[in-house]
């Protein structure tokens, strides 16, 4: 409660701190102008008109629903990450032996390619919300799950030790020791879990699903639609930039003051 | 009354024996040191006697209610602030939170550090105020036994002088009774009521020195030619490998 508060207090600071990355984000969208006016409307559509097509496309109920399964079906891919991750990596990592038998496992699981995900999970579900989800999850479940693991197995004896000799009773060494730092190590993974989640549904809706934002974007480039293939991806990175920033950037802050 | 009695007390890691034979009693309201190098035991010693190591051979009696141990290495919790590390102890012990902070302020304060520090994070602290930040977090919560491990060694004289002045001002009362490690043999003077000095490899007491004076009125003096007579002892010399020429 304390530390939301903190959150909230720090907040126009932090607004204001962004001024640089405002002014970088301008200069991307010139740079960007100077593309349309070389390559032409048909390769690169100019940043105005992309934002158009986008205030349209807002306006039509079809891509605000198809939004909305896209977002449904991130959130609930990155959800059961974000709780199964985190309970198998905490679990393993009070265990030796479980955490050197799921390495291996999280390095393969790791390695593969999404798209080999998508195409296996395209054969086992079908077309489909499960065949997007279940991608989802592999794809951003071991981030969470390392994450989780790795700060488990590095809580340091020495505080276990200091708390024993102050008596410190079993709820108060799970918040004040555990806790904050296996945070410090989780959050950081949630937050790049997220990301994979958000990049990995739209890619698996491409291919496998005739809904949400993924679906879009398929049928703009099939229509040769430029404009709307760009304003779709602008869409896109603004919601992941939006969380990331608005929401995600401000608690990362607050959870990590401590760290050198 | 409260003791802390060690008998027979020999530890090894591994193969390595660490102590030896160790024997010695505190009793309350005691200072008692114990000087001598460095990997000599003098840390596995305290964790022994604080319960932190399982003992393996001998007899280790510690009655006292409460303890509380200032760490070699400070072990401050790095995401809490001056205050909240100071008041750790106590919120352990179920203090209410408003008790604890003017508390933990009030010492603070004492041990020079400043208003302006209190929020501060440890990594922002240096090595000394980690140490005063530390030594405050234990006796802020009032133990009956004090465990110190060398708590002044990154403080200037001018600190070090003014912690130990406020170590005899509880030693005066009787309040506390300490387990002292430091290899500063001149502080060790002016504190303690014994001193026993530990040689390593085996890690065993060599020698135990009493000092009858109270505290209070051990001057400059006092404490400078004690120092010069332990200095100039046999055991001493061998212990620490001291060569003068
Ligand atoms: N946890 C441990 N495991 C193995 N050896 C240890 C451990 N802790 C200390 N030692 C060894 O015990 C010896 C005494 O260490 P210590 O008690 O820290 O000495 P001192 O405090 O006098 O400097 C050293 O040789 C050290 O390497
Ligand atoms: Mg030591």
């Amino acid at each position: 409660m304390k530390s939301l508060l903190k959150i909230l207090r720090d907040f126009p600071a932090y607004l204001w701190s962004g001024w640089g990355a405002i002014a970088s984000i301008f200069l991307f969208i010139a740079a960007w102008d100077i593309g349309n006016q070389v390559y032409g409307d048909m390769i690169l559509p100019s940043p105005l008109e992309t934002f158009h097509t986008l205030a349209t496309l807002f306006k039509d109920p079809d891509f605000t629903q198809g939004l909305m399964i896209t977002l449904r079906r991130a959130m609930v891919g990155f959800g059961i990450s974000l709780v199964v991750g985190t309970a198998l990596g905490l679990l393993a990592g009070f265990f030796v032996t479980a955490s050197i038998v799921s390495r291996p496992i999280v390095t393969i699981l790791m390695g593969m390619p999404p798209i080999a995900w998508i195409v296996l999970a395209m054969i086992w579900f079908g077309m489909g919300d499960a065949t997007v989800e279940f991608t989802v999850i592999v794809a951003s479940l071991p981030i969470v799950f390392v994450g989780a693991l790795q700060g488990t197995r590095t809580l340091e004896d020495k505080f276990e030790e200091m708390a024993d000799i102050f008596k410190v009773p079993l709820m108060m060494k799970f918040f004040d020791i555990y806790l904050p730092h296996i945070f410090s190590y989780v959050f950081p993974a949630w937050v790049a879990a997220l990301g994979m989640a958000w990049k990995i549904v739209v890619m698996a809706e491409l291919l496998a699903t005739s809904d949400g934002l993924g679906a879009d974007l398929a049928m703009a480039r099939s229509q040769l639609d430029t404009a709307s293939a760009l304003a779709i991806v602008v869409a896109m990175v603004g919601l992941l930039m939006v969380a990331e920033y608005i929401f995600l950037e401000p608690i990362k802050r607050e959870v990590e003051k401590w760290r050198d | 009354m409260a003791r802390l009695k060690v008998e027979n007390l020999s530890f090894s890691f591994g193969y390595d024996t660490i102590l030896d034979n160790i024997n010695f009693e505190i009793k309350e309201g005691e200072v008692v040191s114990i000087v001598g190098p460095s990997g000599g035991g003098k840390t596995t010693l305290l964790r022994l006697c604080s319960g932190l190591l399982d003992r393996q051979d001998g007899k280790i009696e510690n009655s006292f209610e409460t303890q509380a141990i200032a760490f070699q290495d400070p072990r401050l919790l790095p995401w809490k602030n001056v205050i909240d590390n100071i008041a750790f102890g106590l919120k352990a012990m179920g203090v209410s939170s408003q008790e604890r902070e003017a508390r933990a302020k009030e010492i603070a304060l004492k041990f020079d550090l400043e208003e302006s520090d209190f929020e501060k994070f440890p990594k922002e602290l240096s090595g000394g105020m980690s140490q005063r930040v530390s030594f405050a977090r234990a006796l802020v919560t009032k133990p009956k036994l004090l465990f110190l491990d060398e708590p002044f060694s990154a403080l200037d004289i001018g600190l070090k002088r003014e912690l130990q002045d406020h170590v005899m001002e509880l030693i005066a009362d009787k309040e506390i009774t300490i387990f002292f490690i430091t290899h500063d043999i001149m502080e060790a003077i002016r504190l303690s009521d014994k001193i026993l000095l530990l040689a390593p490899d085996p890690g065993r007491i060599v020698k135990i020195f009493e000092f009858d004076v109270p505290q209070s009125q051990r001057d400059d003096e006092y404490v400078y030619t004690q120092t010069a007579k332990l200095l100039s002892d046999r055991e001493i010399i061998e212990t620490f490998e001291l060569e003068f020429k």
